[in-house]
């Protein structure tokens, strides 16, 4: 853990993982896209709608992975006073809150045929609202202070006590009984969704993750180099 | 235990001395609560249909408006630090400052709510759950703004910045509140929601404490 520490180690590493990082990202989604719009059959009852599915779930998908990710960057940060753990996070908020953003907006354009409103007070569409705005929280605080050290702590702790959110997103399709299906891809038992279906999805899945890291070390990189400017500059 | 007792008799001598703060919050609360009937119209079946709502979501704007006081006056004037350095543990010192904010907010609004409530024409099967539920609900309002609190202590506009932060977590508060509110009214079970307010009561109880004194021993660095 401390040897991440190192601003200069992460440069170098992020440096050698960017390009295939971006590699596998475009080719992942390339093929994900080709075989979700050409490939995958069109639902029996939603048509050609279902393709929304594509890209709303593996942001779904995403948009709590970034969360935890980004909690646990946040403790790490407090528990070993790890300044790139810091960065992490604040690099990482901005990230989530797009992924949610895509996975509330298709969510919401894939309603609107399907369910006949672009909104309901649902218990996961709901929890993941509140997922965006716990995003926007963290990214206020962290900005909302002169001494920038005391906005990185403060936000830190906000992202742990969010992590409360997590659970209740993935388990709100079980609790409550409203309109968002319950899930239908599972990790240790059989998938309840058609192989045809189901395969171009984990592929765009895979490349949004790809694409989340190299969204991250960018910004990571571009945090690091402008913290080193403005001490280079001002002498803090 | 000593040192609690201290500290909430302090808080709240306090509060009393300066007078104002209660009556504040009171007086917001009706008056944010009679707004209601001039924007939505006077029908009375519109009024008692809305009027769960309308009371919890208006006692959590006036909770909202009174968190910022909750450590703000004893970090400007610096006995938050001579506090952070007494023997008793900042967690129980947070939840003495919890319960001296619920008795000087969530509990005035909850007595007051029953008679806002019948300017509403509230349907009068609901009340015991209406106050059961405020009863509940009030401290976790409470608890979970003590957090927001103390994450902002010291921010650039933190009043803003506070609402942005607990607002979304008050939620599940709301949720229920105003379930358990509307089921008794409607002739409902209302006991499943009023146990699930009294769960994030025991989650909140537990947990906020920690989450805000490990917020304020940052802001005291």
């Amino acid at each position: 853990m401390q040897r991440f520490a190192n601003p200069a180690r992460f440069m170098r590493l992020s440096a050698a993982l960017l390009p295939w990082c971006s590699a596998a990202a475009a080719v992942l989604i390339a093929i994900g896209l080709y075989g979700a719009l050409f490939i995958a059959p069109p639902d029996y009852q939603q048509g050609e709608a279902v393709k929304i599915m594509y890209v709303h779930v593996p942001s779904a998908w995403l948009a709590s992975l970034v969360y935890a990710v980004m909690a646990v960057a946040s403790a790490v940060a407090l528990i070993w006073r790890h300044p790139v753990a810091h960065i992490a996070a604040e690099s990482a908020a901005p990230i989530g809150a797009g992924f949610t953003f895509v996975c509330l907006v298709s969510g919401s354009l894939w309603g609107e045929p399907m369910w006949g409103t672009w909104w309901v007070w649902d218990a996961r569409l709901t929890s993941v609202l509140v997922l965006f705005f716990l995003y926007l929280g963290f990214i206020a605080l962290t900005n909302a202070f002169d001494d920038r050290a005391r906005g990185s702590r403060a936000a830190a702790i906000l992202a742990i006590v969010g992590v409360v959110n997590l659970p209740i997103i993935k388990f709100s399709v079980d609790w409550w009984n409203t309109l968002h299906q319950k899930d239908s891809v599972f990790l240790f038992s059989k998938s309840t969704i058609a192989p045809s279906m189901l395969w171009p999805m984990l592929v765009m899945a895979a490349g949004f993750l790809f694409l989340f890291a190299v969204l991250l070390m960018l910004r990571m990189r571009t945090a690091l180099l402008r913290a080193k400017l403005r001490a280079l500059r001002f002498g803090t | 235990m000593s040192g609690f007792a201290a500290l909430l008799t302090r808080d709240l001598r306090l509060a009393f001395r300066q007078g104002g703060d209660v009556a504040n919050v009171v007086a917001f609360f009706a008056l944010a609560v009679i707004l209601f009937p001039f924007g939505v119209g006077p029908d009375p079946d519109l009024l008692a249909r809305i009027a769960a709502g309308v009371l919890w979501v208006t006692a959590l704007l006036a909770a909202l408006l009174s968190l910022e006081r909750l450590f703000d006056a004893d970090f400007q004037d610096g006995s938050l630090e001579a506090l952070s350095l007494m023997p008793v543990p900042l967690e129980i010192q947070v939840l003495a400052k919890c319960v001296a904010h619920w008795l000087t907010t969530g509990l005035p609004l909850t007595i007051i709510a029953p008679l806002l409530a019948l300017v509403l024409h509230f349907d009068a099967a609901g009340y015991p759950a209406l106050i059961a539920a405020l009863l509940l609900g009030t401290p976790v309002l409470s608890l979970i703004g003590a957090i927001g609190a103390a994450l902002t202590l010291g921010a650039r506009r933190a009043g803003v910045l506070l609402s942005l932060l607990v607002l979304p977590l008050y939620i599940p508060v709301l949720i229920f509140g105003v379930a358990a509110s509307e089921a008794a009214a409607l002739g409902l079970e209302s006991r499943p929601h009023l146990l699930l307010l009294a769960a994030l009561l025991a989650g909140s109880l537990a947990l906020a404490p920690w989450a805000a004194a490990a917020a304020l021993r940052q802001a005291l660095e």
